[in-house]
């Protein structure tokens, strides 16, 4: 992402509206700018805000006159008054960032759009995760933290040490040199990105230490995490085996998405 | 692509916040889809939805060429009509509810039109076990968040976090949070302006504004 310095009034609208904190007003130019090694390319400056296509010239001429007097300009918060952002084109290895950040870029380099899978969300017409098994999806970053490459896999080299299996469609395996020991691409290791999700499968047996090495190589790597973890339910639409089991492990289960399991086979060749 | 998992909250905060969200499976069921997308967010908002989205754009959505004028009078109600026609391929599809009576009245409307599409609901825990039992169906499967593991001190408060984690792509910032929390504190905007603000971040239609409105109003009595 880059700011076109002659567009920039330097209302410093943008700067809130960065999830990394990456934009700031250089005294030195006076106009936006941005940390080009904090930034992730998720797009929020450029396409998050409404853009208005005003003269720079005029207004950084009343924004002058208004600082003159003290006046307080009470602007939209969400607003770019002179479209001055600018999405540039960017290259491997940079486009990682905006691949695994920008929520509405397909992921080319890794022929799958998002950041994850279907997961348990269309299980009931593309079984992944039966009775007896678990899924998990270990997201790194978020909320508002990020995460470089090098720290996830920190994380997947001691995933593979234990009995699981790396999803085959998620885009972070598609990115891995060897699945068996989880180590990634060594060309992407520093870059910066908003959000990334592993995805493993295991058995009930083995819950407690995936859960576990989770939150011990969490305390080594400075980023956030968090674990969403599924099963199927039984012919009733009841599911106690791993609620029961994440309770006696200590963890609260709060929230949930649920598959209602109204999906069906409707292509004449999957029918 | 929704990410309405991992939002930052009680269970008893989630009591305005029901996301039904409808998705095809590539290979499966997704031939034909988008009509059947497009029938479902119409039964959807019939059901009064508090905020739609489709993938790329949400009911509330940035202006690309805004007026200056609107900065006096600037419209802060949802396009539904603009989600629906802006389905143009199989992916998914979202809405949001702030009761899990329209939640449930709207999810036995999607059961009687047998779309074929999978079809998830987002709340708490026990929210989703109660309208899957009010409609007669049984769960299929279920994914339960675990919350955040924040071990290095990097997030803020709880008043930003449940703001900010609405849209589950982080494309609310903690400091865009924080300052609608100001904002409104300050009288400088109602919750209404600063809930459309924020919307207007997430691309998938899924940040939810009654809960917002909500949110900025307990902050602002806490204040006071």
């Amino acid at each position: 992402m880059l700011i076109d310095v002659n567009k920039c009034v330097a209302c410093a609208n943008c700067v809130p509206v960065c999830p990394m904190g990456a934009i700031y007003i250089d005294p030195a130019i006076q106009r936006a700018t941005i940390n080009q090694d904090e930034c992730v390319e998720c797009g929020t400056c450029f396409r998050g805000m409404s853009q208005e296509h005003l003269n720079p010239t005029v207004v950084r001429a009343v924004r002058k006159v208004a600082r003159m007097f003290r006046f307080r300009f009470e602007p939209e918060p969400d607003v770019c008054p002179t479209s001055a952002f600018v999405m540039n084109e960017l290259q491997m290895p940079r486009l990682v960032r905006q691949v695994f950040s920008d929520p509405v870029v397909e992921h080319k380099s890794t022929g799958i759009k998002g950041r994850g899978t279907e997961e348990v969300k269309t299980n009931d017409v593309n079984p992944r995760v039966g009775v007896g098994e678990v899924g998990y999806t270990i997201e790194f970053g978020r909320p508002g933290v990020g995460v470089r490459f090098r720290d996830i896999q920190e994380m997947s080299i001691e995933l593979a040490k234990l009995n699981i299996r790396f999803e085959e469609k998620n885009p972070i395996t598609h990115l891995m040199t060897d699945k068996s020991v989880g180590t990634i691409r060594e060309d992407i290791l520093e870059e910066k990105i908003l959000s990334a999700i592993v995805e493993i499968k295991t058995t009930l047996a083995e819950v407690e230490a995936v859960l576990s090495t989770v939150e011990e190589v969490n305390r080594r790597i400075d980023t956030v995490t968090v674990v969403g973890i599924s099963t199927r339910c039984d012919d009733e639409g009841e599911e106690t085996h791993l609620a029961g089991l994440l309770e006696e492990l200590g963890y609260g289960a709060e929230r949930a998405k649920t598959n209602m399991g109204l999906g069906r086979l409707t292509n004449l060749e999957a029918a | 692509m929704t990410n309405t998992l991992h939002r930052y909250g009680s269970s008893s905060s989630f009591r305005d916040d029901f996301i039904l969200f409808c998705i095809p499976s590539p290979g499966r069921n997704d031939q034909g889809a988008v009509e059947r997308q497009k029938a479902f967010l119409r039964i959807c908002a019939r059901h009064r939805p508090v905020n739609m989205g489709n993938g790329n754009r949400g009911s509330y959505k940035p202006e690309r060429h805004l007026d200056p004028r609107s900065h006096w009078n600037r419209d802060h109600s949802p396009d539904w009509e603009g989600v629906i026609a802006e389905v143009k391929k199989p992916g998914t599809v979202a809405a949001v509810f702030d009761s899990k009576a329209k939640a449930e009245a709207c999810l036995k409307e999607v059961i009687s039109a047998d779309l074929g599409l999978s079809v998830n609901l987002s709340t708490s825990v026990s929210g989703a076990r109660e309208v899957a039992q009010c409609c007669g169906i049984p769960r299929h499967s279920v994914e339960y968040s675990l919350g955040f593991t924040d071990p290095h001190d990097h997030l803020p408060n709880s008043q930003v976090l449940h703001l900010a984690t609405m849209c589950g792509h982080g494309m609310v910032s903690f400091n865009m949070a924080r300052k609608m929390l100001d904002m409104v504190r300050e009288g400088r905007r109602t919750p209404e302006q600063a809930v459309a603000t924020l919307a207007r971040f997430c691309p998938c239609g899924v940040y939810n504004p009654a809960r917002a409105r909500r949110l900025l109003e307990e902050s602002r009595r806490q204040s006071g």
